[in-house]
């Protein structure tokens, strides 16, 4: 039971979206895409879902290739949110569930249990274009989620929500993976990456420059962060062997080392300076990973 | 199949649903009521009117009895009244508004009639007049030549006239203004229809698509399933709103009972209802409707936004404009040459092929053929639609133009 995608690759004419991508998302995972504007995450998206079919590769789900017929268990919740403007919030989601083959009874139920659980029952009788923004998102995630779902694809799920609303959403979405539903989905933050991934990729102009589980990832990035706080001048640490780079702080400075060896003879060098008050050696943010990586900042 | 009712279902209630589409509904059904009662309302507002007194100039004296006594033979209500008044002061009287109209009549070698009234264009009662004038006129010129009674009555028989055609095809002249009434109406109904539901489907696939939802829809059901399940769902919108007109249209003659109403019923042709003419307007709208609904998707899934719409669908509109003129004009020229080969042309026909059909006793294999050749359009371009609108869905830009068709195959392209 996984979700596989085997050097897919997708060419409108001479441009390649998406170059020989390979990935492999096992059951009940939770699986995060970052990526820059144009990286080739939605194209990816949609090939998964069926909507445009890769140049080359194959991608399946538990060994066979996703197609309408797999429509009830795949849920899907657009960048572009996307719903009737001028359709009740509670019709809408029980037709959008029923065109995944969830009977009436059901998609009635389920829809009230989903709105009561983002606390917006109360609307469940009112237009979509009534609602304000950060509710339409969550009837959007309700409509991708209604109808139990074991595949699910979310981009970029948080956009534009207050942190009430993201902890909010958060929280359900951990919730279906407990149920065993997989889940892809691409994030503009890293933190909402880290915080809720096992595994990761990146993208860059269609290639995957980076994916494994987070920890693998940090860890095989080699570089890590030692903090110091000092009152005197640290510059001369930056000629030390290992330091790649320098960064003053306000209480100090922030060394990127190659090597975990290297920390050592930092701390020595920093002791010998002055009065040190704090120490530490901190894993990579997935903002650096992807800023080395990538060679740009994400957003 | 399951999904295709879903969507059927859908496209139907909500679009029943909307306030224009009832309101349309019901002010089109009171139309044909306020139609069909048009004389009895008239007559209503004229209730009042005991018929306007003519007043009569006239030195002779004998002149107004026997204008009085025209005018009741041609039952008219105007009152022929002798006055003493002057000229000057019955103008004046008109200018006031307290004298209808008068009359100066002096009797010569022939008679002369002066008609006064408010304004000279003023047709009805005027005209009873000049032919009530016209009448005494007669019979005193008869009086003078000696004529007897029954030697009028043969100076005004009218001639025999009648018209033959020598073509098979074509009906009797009889035949052909009943029918022609009858066409003329369905005509202008599917005229209508493929222009109004088609423009729906457009507008309903441009709204799906400017909001976005069409990427949640398409990732459920496929996109052909989607296309036509909504094709189908406005089409039996469009049958019931059309049987409504129709039997809020018959009630509404057949229960007013006015003397107009069985007056059109003849002329119209709706006096002897040719059942066939009725199946054929259904036929052709139904395949009118599917072949422009069809090409309306294909163009509404190419547009990002609802307002290029219209934009897009223009060359559609001047297929089925130029339709239009072919099928009126040749109302009154079915035999024509250039109405034959339109007939048979796809996206000519629903209304043509409909128009010789009604018009004209033509085989039914003329029919037939046309019939067959549409639904080959249809096939050929649902098979072309569904392939552009797999990929036109998906495609968001700035520009669009018909252009844009080859890019929407390509992207939905498989491979």
């Amino acid at each position: 039971m996984a979700l596989s995608v085997e050097h897919a690759t997708k060419k409108f004419g001479d441009f390649t979206a998406v170059d020989d991508l390979s990935l492999r998302v096992e059951e009940g995972e939770m699986h995060g895409f970052l990526g820059a504007n144009g990286s080739g995450k939605t194209t990816t998206f949609r090939m998964i879902l069926g909507l445009l079919d890769p140049t080359q590769g194959q991608i399946t789900w538990n060994g066979k290739p996703i197609t309408y017929e797999s429509s009830p268990i795949i849920g899907y919740l657009p960048e572009e949110r996307g719903l009737y403007s001028k359709m009740k919030v509670e019709d809408q989601l029980i037709y959008l569930a029923q065109l995944r083959k969830m009977s009436k009874v059901d998609a009635r139920r389920e829809t009230a249990a989903w709105l009561e659980r983002f606390e917006v029952p109360h609307y469940a009788g009112k237009k979509v274009e009534e609602l304000s923004k950060g509710n339409q998102q969550k009837i959007q995630l309700i409509a991708s989620l209604v109808h139990k779902p074991s595949l699910i694809i979310l981009d970029e799920p948080f956009s534009g929500l207050d942190p009430v609303n993201v902890g909010m959403l958060k929280s359900a979405i951990l919730d279906v993976q407990k149920q065993g539903a997989t889940i892809v989905f691409s994030s503009h933050r890293m933190d909402h990456v880290e915080e809720l991934c096992d595994d990761m990729s990146i993208l860059d102009h269609g290639k995957v420059v980076v994916s494994g589980s987070i920890r693998e990832v940090k860890r095989n990035f080699g570089k890590q962060n030692v903090r110091l706080k000092i009152d005197q001048d640290l510059a001369s640490l930056s000629r030390l062997p290992g330091v790649e780079n320098y960064t003053k702080t306000i209480d100090g400075a922030l060394l990127q080392i190659s090597d975990e060896s290297s920390a050592q003879s930092i701390l020595e060098e920093a002791m010998k300076l002055g009065q040190l008050r704090h120490f530490s050696i901190e894993e990579p943010s997935l903002e650096e990973i992807f800023i080395a990586k990538v060679g740009k900042a994400y957003a | 199949m399951h999904s295709f009712w879903i969507i059927f279902k859908q496209a139907f209630m909500t679009k029943a649903r909307t306030k224009s589409f009832i309101i349309t509904t019901i002010i089109v059904a009171a139309a044909f009521f306020l139609l069909a009662n048009l004389p009895n309302i008239i007559e209503s507002f004229q209730g009042e009117d005991d018929g306007q007194v003519l007043h009569v100039i006239d030195e002779s004296g004998g002149l107004t009895v026997q204008l009085q006594a025209q005018l009741e033979q041609s039952e008219s209500d105007i009152q022929a009244m002798p006055t003493d008044l002057s000229e000057e002061e019955l103008k004046q009287g008109i200018t006031e508004g307290t004298i209808e109209s008068y009359l100066v009549m002096e009797e010569g070698n022939t008679l002369s009639a002066r008609y006064v009234s408010e304004s000279a264009n003023e047709i009805g009662a005027g005209a009873e007049v000049e032919n009530a004038v016209q009448a005494i006129q007669t019979a005193m010129t008869a009086e003078r030549l000696g004529l007897t009674d029954a030697e009028v009555g043969e100076l005004f028989t009218p001639a025999d006239f009648a018209r033959e055609a020598v073509s098979e095809s074509s009906k009797t002249e009889e035949e052909l203004s009943q029918a022609r009434g009858l066409v003329y109406v369905l005509i202008l109904l599917i005229y209508v229809a493929v222009i109004y539901y088609p423009n729906m489907i457009a507008m309903e696939v441009a709204n799906e698509k400017s909001s976005r939802v069409m990427e949640i829809l398409i990732s459920s059901v496929s996109p052909v399933k989607h296309m036509f399940a909504k094709i189908a769902g406005i089409g039996t919108l469009g049958i019931v709103q059309m049987m409504i007109f129709g039997i809020a249209g018959y009630f509404a003659f057949k229960t007013s009972g006015s003397d107009m109403a069985e007056g059109f019923f003849s002329v119209m042709g709706f006096s002897e209802i040719k059942v066939s003419t009725f199946l054929f307007a259904i036929l052709f709208f139904l395949l009118g409707y599917f072949l422009y609904a069809v090409l309306a998707a294909l163009l509404g899934s190419l547009v990002s936004r609802t307002e290029d719409v219209q934009q897009l669908m223009l060359p559609m509109m001047f297929l089925i404009i130029i339709s239009s003129f072919i099928a009126f004009s040749g109302i009154g020229m079915p035999e024509a040459g250039y109405v034959t080969i339109s007939s048979f042309i796809p996206f000519f026909a629903p209304l043509v092929m409909f128009l010789r059909v009604g018009m004209l006793d033509i085989p039914l294999w003329e029919p037939l053929l046309s019939i067959a050749i549409m639904l080959l359009t249809i096939g050929v371009l649902g098979w072309f639609g569904a392939r552009v609108y797999r990929g036109g869905v998906l495609m968001y830009g700035s520009s669009q133009s018909l252009k844009d068709i080859g890019k929407a195959i390509r992207l939905g392209n498989k491979k």
